[in-house]
C-alpha cells in the first residue's frame, strides 16, 4: 500500500522579551547603535551582550560610530522561507573603529558586484520601527 | 578510562524522502544491519543507548528518541537524546564512547536519524537558520548558506582561496559517491558545471552545498570484554576531542592560533584568528583528539578523513583546522590532489592524488546530511574502511583505502559552534 500523506498545519505566536538586550532595540528607534564595553577589561562588542565573554564582568552600553567598513559580504539569491520574497539581498558583517567584534546587517543601495571588503558604509534607521534588528541597515558611505 | 571498541555499524540509504518509513523504522533497519554483522552478539549484551536527532521542528514529535528506543525493544535500558546542531551525530558517538570508557556500560548503542523531507527545502532552511541568534542574526536574513558564504569570502580575502578550488571539492565528493550505493546525490561533475549551477549565496552555488535528507545510522560501541566475545575485527576509538565557539559569528575574536604539535607560532605571525575565516572549535577538537591518540603530525599519521563538508568551502577550512595543511593552504591542498581517492579518474590534473583521501564516502555533499545520522554515518564508513570491509558493505572496493591504520571523523554544528573529532584505529 502507498503511504498515506496528509497536510498538517502548525502555527504559534511567541511572547518574546529582549530582556537585558532591550536598550539596544530602543536605541535603534532614536537612530543610535549601541554596543557593549566591558567594565573590567575594556573589550568592546559591536553586537551587545551584558556580560564580557573574555572575563565575565558586566559590560556597560557603548555608543558605536554610525560609520564602519565591510568585513565580509554575500548576496543571497535564495533563503529561508521567511526571507525568500526579499531575495536577492546582501548580508554584511560590519567592523567599526574602536570595537573588537563585528555586527551582522543588510547592505542596501549597492550593486552586488560593487561590494568589496573594506568598503565604507553608514548606518540607516527605519522611520517606523518594527523593534527588530532590521530597524538598522547599512548603505555605501 | 578504559579502551572502547566499535564492533558494528549500519546505515540506511540516504534519500530526499522515505515516505514509506518513519524515523523509527529507519533506525530499526540500520540497527538490524549492525546486528546482522556481528552474529555472535545478542541484545542482552546492550546496556543502554544514546539517540541523536537535531530538530524537533523537522520531527514535530518531541521525545522522538524514546520512540526509537521502544521500537528497537531496548526499554527499560538507560537512554537519552543528544542534540548539538550539525554535530549531533558526532556528539552522540562520543556520548556512547563516554558510557563505555567510564565503565558505566559495557555496551552502548548510538543511533541517529533525521527526517527533513517533511517540509519544503526553504522552510527547512528557515528551521536550520533558527540555530543562529534569533535576536541579532536570524531576523537579518537567517540563512546558513549566507553565513558560510560570508566566512569563505573572508577566507578568499585572507588567503587567496578560489571558487575553482572549492569546486574541486564538489567534483571529488560527488564522484567518490558514484561507488557508494548509500549516497543520495552521486554524479560526475566538472569545475565548470559546479560554477554554472544556480547561485545560492555568492560565491556558493547549488553544487557547493549539501542537500536535505532522510536517513538513519547506528554504531555499537563496547568494552574489551564484550568485544572479545563477539567481534574478530574490532576498531579501537583511540581519541576523542571537541570544541566550541560563540554562537554569533560577529562575536568571534581576532587573536592567536591554537597550535598543533607540528606547528610553530612563527607560522602565523600576522594571522588574526579565528575571525570568521576559521573554526576555532574544530582546531580545539583536533588538538584534544590528537593528544589522546598520540598523533604528532596528522598528515603523516592518518590514512583517511571523513569530515563535515556541508559546504565545499567548509571542507577547505576544515583541512586547516585539522592541521592537514597550514592555515591559508587549504585551497592549494585540494589543488595538489592529496584529498582525492587514488585510482579514480576525476578529469582533473592532480599531482599528489590520493596521499590522504578526504571524504572517500562522498561526504555530506554527496551522501546527504540527515543531521542526526550524519556524524554516525561517518563513523560507520570509517569502521568499514578500517576493517577492510568496504567491498562487503558497498558491493565494490573502489572506495577501500589500502591498508588503513587510522581514520579521523569530524562532525560540525552551526557556524562552528560545536565540533567533534574522533580517531579510530584498525585492528
Ligand atoms: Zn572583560
Amino acid at each position: 500500500m502507498d503511504p498515506l500523506i496528509i497536510q498538517d498545519h502548525y502555527e504559534i505566536d511567541y511572547r518574546h522579551s529582549y530582556a537585558e538586550d532591550s536598550p539596544f532595540f530602543v536605541a535603534l528607534t532614536k537612530g543610535k547603535l549601541l554596543g557593549s564595553r566591558c567594565t573590567a577589561c575594556g573589550y568592546t562588542y559591536a553586537t551587545p551582550r551584558s556580560h564580557c565573554m573574555e572575563c565575565g564582568a558586566p559590560t556597560s552600553w557603548h555608543e558605536l560610530p554610525l560609520a564602519g567598513r565591510v568585513h565580509t559580504y554575500t548576496t543571497c539569491h535564495y533563503g529561508g522561507e521567511l526571507f525568500l520574497k526579499e531575495t536577492p539581498f546582501t548580508l554584511i558583517l560590519v567592523e567599526f573603529d574602536g570595537a573588537d567584534t563585528l555586527f551582522l546587517s543588510r547592505l542596501k543601495g549597492a550593486e552586488p558586484e560593487a561590494v568589496r571588503i573594506g568598503m565604507p558604509v553608514v548606518a540607516r534607521f527605519a522611520k517606523t520601527p518594527s523593534f527588530k534588528v532590521t530597524d538598522v541597515w547599512f548603505e555605501p558611505a | 578510562m578504559r579502551p572502547v571498541y566499535m564492533i558494528s555499524g549500519g546505515i540506511t540509504k540516504f534519500a530526499k524522502a522515505h515516505p514509506d518509513k518513519d524515523f523509527r523504522l529507519m533506525v530499526k533497519q540500520a540497527y538490524d544491519y549492525a546486528l546482522r554483522d556481528v552474529p555472535k552478539f545478542s541484545k542482552d549484551m546492550i546496556d543502554g543507548a544514546v539517540g541523536s536527532y537535531f530538530s524537533d521542528h523537522f520531527t514535530r514529535q518531541l521525545k522522538a528518541a524514546s520512540m526509537a528506543q521502544d521500537y528497537l525493544g531496548l526499554c527499560p535500558k538507560p537512554s537519552k537524546r543528544v542534540e548539538g546542531g550539525g554535530a549531533t551525530g558526532g556528539l552522540c558517538f562520543q556520548s556512547a564512547w563516554e558510557a563505555v570508557a567510564s565503565g558505566r556500560m559495557n555496551c552502548c548503542v548510538a543511533f541517529g536519524f533525521e527526517t527533513m523531507s517533511r517540509v519544503n527545502t526553504w522552510k527547512g532552511n528557515e528551521f536550520i537558520a533558527l540555530a543562529s541568534d534569533t535576536n541579532f542574526d536570524f531576523p537579518v536574513g537567517g540563512f546558513y548558506t549566507g553565513y558560510y558564504a560570508m566566512m569563505v569570502r573572508r577566507h578568499m580575502h585572507e588567503y587567496g582561496t578560489t571558487v575553482e578550488q572549492m569546486a574541486m571539492v564538489s567534483v571529488k565528493n560527488h564522484m567518490n559517491a558514484l561507488y557508494n550505493p548509500y549516497a543520495q546525490k552521486a554524479k560526475r561533475l566538472t569545475i565548470k558545471q559546479v560554477r554554472e549551477s544556480p547561485m545560492v549565496a555568492t560565491p556558493l552555488t547549488m553544487e557547493d552545498i549539501c542537500t536535505m535528507s532522510d536517513g538513519a545510522a547506528v554504531c555499537i560501541l563496547a568494552s574489551e570484554e564484550v568485544t572479545a566475545k563477539v567481534c574478530n575485527r574490532p576498531v579501537t576509538v583511540t581519541g576523542v576531542g571537541s570544541g566550541s565557539d560563540a554562537m554569533r559569528m560577529a562575536d568571534r575574536p581576532h587573536g592567536n592560533v591554537i597550535l598543533l604539535p607540528h606547528e610553530r607560532e612563527s607560522d602565523y605571525a600576522h594571522l588574526k584568528y579565528p575571525g570568521v575565516h576559521s573554526f576555532r572549535g574544530g582546531r580545539m577538537a583536533a588538538k584534544l583528539a590528537y593528544q589522546m591518540a598520540g598523533i604528532r603530525n596528522p598528515i603523516e599519521e592518518l590514512s583517511f578523513v571523513e569530515l563535515h563538508d556541508a559546504y565545499t568551502s567548509s571542507e577547505i577550512q576544515t583541512y586547516e583546522d585539522l592541521g592537514l595543511c597550514k592555515y591559508g593552504e587549504g585551497g592549494k591542498f585540494v589543488e595538489s590532489g592529496v584529498p582525492f581517492m587514488p585510482g579514480v579518474d576525476y578529469g582533473l590534473e592532480l599531482p599528489k592524488q590520493g596521499r590522504l583521501p578526504v571524504n572517500p564516502s562522498g561526504g555530506l555533499l554527496a551522501c546527504g546530511h540527515p543531521v542526526g545520522a550524519t556524524g554516525l554515518m561517518q563513523a560507520v564508513f570509517a569502521f568499514w574502511q578500517l576493517q577492510g570491509t568496504i567491498k562487503k558493505h558497498l558491493g565494490n572496493d573502489r572506495l577501500q583505502v589500502k591498508n588503513p591504520k587510522r581514520g579521523l571523523i569530524h562532525s560540525h554544528a552551526g557556524t562552528g559552534t560545536y565540533i567533534t573529532v574522533s580517531i579510530l584505529e584498525a585492528p
